[in-house]
């Protein structure tokens, strides 16, 4: 630090860089990726929300091999209050709330996450796509977008799966395939602007295939964004499924997942509160936990950020 | 700008078009309406084709289609085919759910959207203040929160209160389960005094979800607004704060939350779907349901026209505002 202060005030002694300095020079060994990961683990709140989010996928991955007690064990009685043995009581039919739980959160990240992958995935195609090539393909592809915002996503989700099949896998695909148009409008936003710079132009002269030149320099160019709105769409799914589930037309049985559980236990909200406020903190830390690495993302991606030092 | 709206209508259509058939399709394919009837006794095959005949599912998918379409727009929308049900008309089943949908859902739109922008503004104004973190965190908490898990803990302490006026008494005055049919009557205070207790518990469950939504943005684009030049420039010419935030900052940061509103306000009138589920509003959520549960193709399309239409005119509406709101915004 002394010599860079004497070197700022015009002092003649160090007016040269010393070239065999040992010092660790901040500004030029860290890649954006350094960066932005430096930037993100020291954003506490998104770290402390990463915990619980880890946290959580143990307890929904690996918590059953351990926990005595399986999800569809109904040998227990029924509506045992909290207890050594059933830590948050038990079900009407008998089953360990604690195992429920587990096995719900399971199924509701498992559905989350892929959601929130085939959203990224589609979306970014198509957007990058639609915002490369402009004219026609452009607007088939936004004219698609507008029909399916104006169709109501519960809607599609319930007849689909009264109709077909309530799997975990069915939910999941019909939650992405209308979970995928914000990501979609982004993207191209943010490809329609890029696509005008040199550095695409130098690709095209150098004749670089559309793919690559979507795969390898713009996506690269949008990650920030992409990566914040994938995070994003996780929350949003894990509440969607939660709902459609709630409403008896999501996830059906021999399937579960958290809103399955609170359908069949909120009945209980004033005799035995625990049915209720058991899923309840699953599932708004779970909401909540995304949300924030979300944010935490957000901010660590954002170059104007100057909260946390990098 | 009639222009432009004329011409934003008329895109619309293909839209609308193409959206009915793509419902009608999955409608059609995902289910059979007369698949119960095998299982009746006393149902022969000679039935159930008979059946298939009446209600035109012999023919090809896109006929029905077709024959669907100048039905719905000749205004003779059909008749719900849900077996073991009376028949009824779809017509007049949606524009009931429709009027008793609109009914919660307009005021309880209008409270939280008022509450919200009050809170936003109040919060950006006085950032980084005790109250700004108070209401930020609220809003990021209700904002990740299921809503029917709201809509449920709303429910049970509304009960919990009630219990608590019988045991001093008094009369049960929240309403848990839906809107008494046939209206109020009474003196001028009872009719308040049952039409807030028949409101507010879903009006509350519906809002605490808005209201998160309108404060996180009215904070947001207020914040930037004031950190605008031109708002620089009017503390430097002298002009009150007062002034300074209600004419200058606040006119313009409305203008994002005026889309969002009618944005919002489409979808949400199609689909207070689970606060009507929780607190047994028969409206357009809960027709929905009961729709799907029942395997009702006429009523489902009617439903999803309807909703589709709405959701499509608000749209349209949001870009008006838009335009009203904003002049530097030229629509055509």
């Amino acid at each position: 630090m002394a010599n860079i202060n004497l070197a700022s005030e015009g002092g003649v002694v160090n007016s040269a860089p010393q070239s065999d300095s040992h010092e660790f020079d901040a500004s030029q060994t860290r890649t954006q990726g350094q960066l932005v990961l430096r930037r993100f683990l020291r954003h506490r709140l998104a770290m402390v929300s990463l915990g619980v989010f880890v946290f959580l996928v143990l307890f929904a991955f690996v918590g059953p091999f351990i926990w005595t007690f399986d999800f569809e064990d109904v040998s227990s009685k029924s509506y045992q209050p909290m207890s050594g043995t059933h830590p948050l009581g038990t079900t009407q039919v008998g089953k360990d709330m604690l195992a429920l739980l587990m096995r719900g959160t399971g199924y509701s990240l498992q559905i989350a996450l892929i959601v929130a992958a085939l959203a990224t995935a589609i979306g970014v195609t198509f957007g990058a796509l639609a915002g490369y090539l402009r004219g026609f393909v452009d607007t088939t592809l936004m004219r698609l977008v507008d029909l399916l915002l104006i169709i109501p996503q519960i809607a599609v989700a319930a007849i689909v799966v009264k109709g077909f099949s309530g799997s975990w896998y069915v939910v999941a695909l019909v939650l992405a395939a209308f979970a995928w148009m914000q990501i979609a409008r982004i993207t191209r936003g943010e490809t329609l602007s890029l696509a005008q710079r040199e550095f695409i132009e130098a690709a095209r002269a150098c004749g670089a295939s559309t793919s690559r030149i979507i795969f390898k320099h713009l996506v690269p160019n949008m990650i920030g964004s992409i990566t914040v709105n994938a995070t994003l769409a996780i929350a949003s799914a894990v509440l969607t499924e939660a709902a459609l589930s709630f409403l008896g037309l999501g996830v059906q049985p021999p399937d579960t997942s958290l809103g399955v559980i609170v359908l069949e236990n909120y009945g209980q909200f004033l005799n035995r509160p625990w049915l209720f406020w058991g899923p309840f903190i699953v599932l708004v830390s779970l909401s909540l936990a995304v949300n924030f690495i979300g944010d935490g993302l957000r901010d660590a991606f954002d170059p104007r950020q100057t909260k946390v030092r990098a | 700008m009639i222009r432009y709206i004329i011409r934003r209508l008329l895109i619309s259509i293909p839209i609308l078009l193409i959206g009915s058939f793509a419902c009608y399709v999955l409608v059609a394919t995902a289910g059979n309406p007369l698949a119960e009837m095998r299982f009746r006794p006393g149902v022969t095959e000679a039935d159930i084709k008979a059946a298939e005949i009446s209600l035109g599912l012999d023919k090809p998918v896109i006929v029905r289609y077709w024959n669907w379409l100048t039905d719905f727009l000749s205004g003779d929308w059909g008749q719900s085919i849900a077996l073991g049900q009376a028949k009824t008309a779809v017509f007049p089943a949606v524009t009931d759910a429709l009027w008793t949908t609109g009914r919660l859902v307009i005021g309880a739109e209008l409270l939280a959207l008022t509450l919200g922008v009050s809170v936003g503004v109040l919060a950006a104004v006085r950032q980084y203040s005790i109250f700004d973190y108070l209401a930020t965190s609220t809003a990021f908490l209700m904002f990740s929160m299921p809503i029917f898990c709201v809509a449920v803990i709303v429910k049970n302490y509304g009960i919990q209160f009630n219990n608590v006026l019988e045991s001093m008494g008094l009369d049960r005055w929240l309403t848990t389960a839906g809107p008494r049919p046939g209206g109020f009557s009474g003196s001028f205070g009872e009719v308040i005094f049952k039409y807030t207790g028949t409101f507010l518990l879903p009006t509350v469950a519906l809002m605490l979800i808005s209201f998160a939504a309108y404060s996180r943005f009215e904070r947001a684009s207020m914040l930037e607004i004031l950190h605008s030049d031109f708002v620089r420039t009017a503390r430097a010419k002298g002009i009150s704060q007062g002034r300074v935030i209600f004419k200058h900052a606040f006119r313009n940061a409305l203008i994002p939350v005026a889309t969002l509103f009618s944005l919002n306000f489409g979808a949400v009138l199609s689909g207070a779907i689970i606060t009507e589920t929780v607190f047994g509003w028969a409206g357009m959520g809960t027709l929905l349901v009961n729709s799907v549960r029942q395997f009702d193709p006429p009523m489902l399309m009617g439903w999803l026209a309807v909703t589709a239409t709405l959701i499509v005119l608000f749209n349209l509406f949001a870009d008006i505002v838009y335009g009203f709101l904003d002049p530097r915004i030229r629509l055509g």
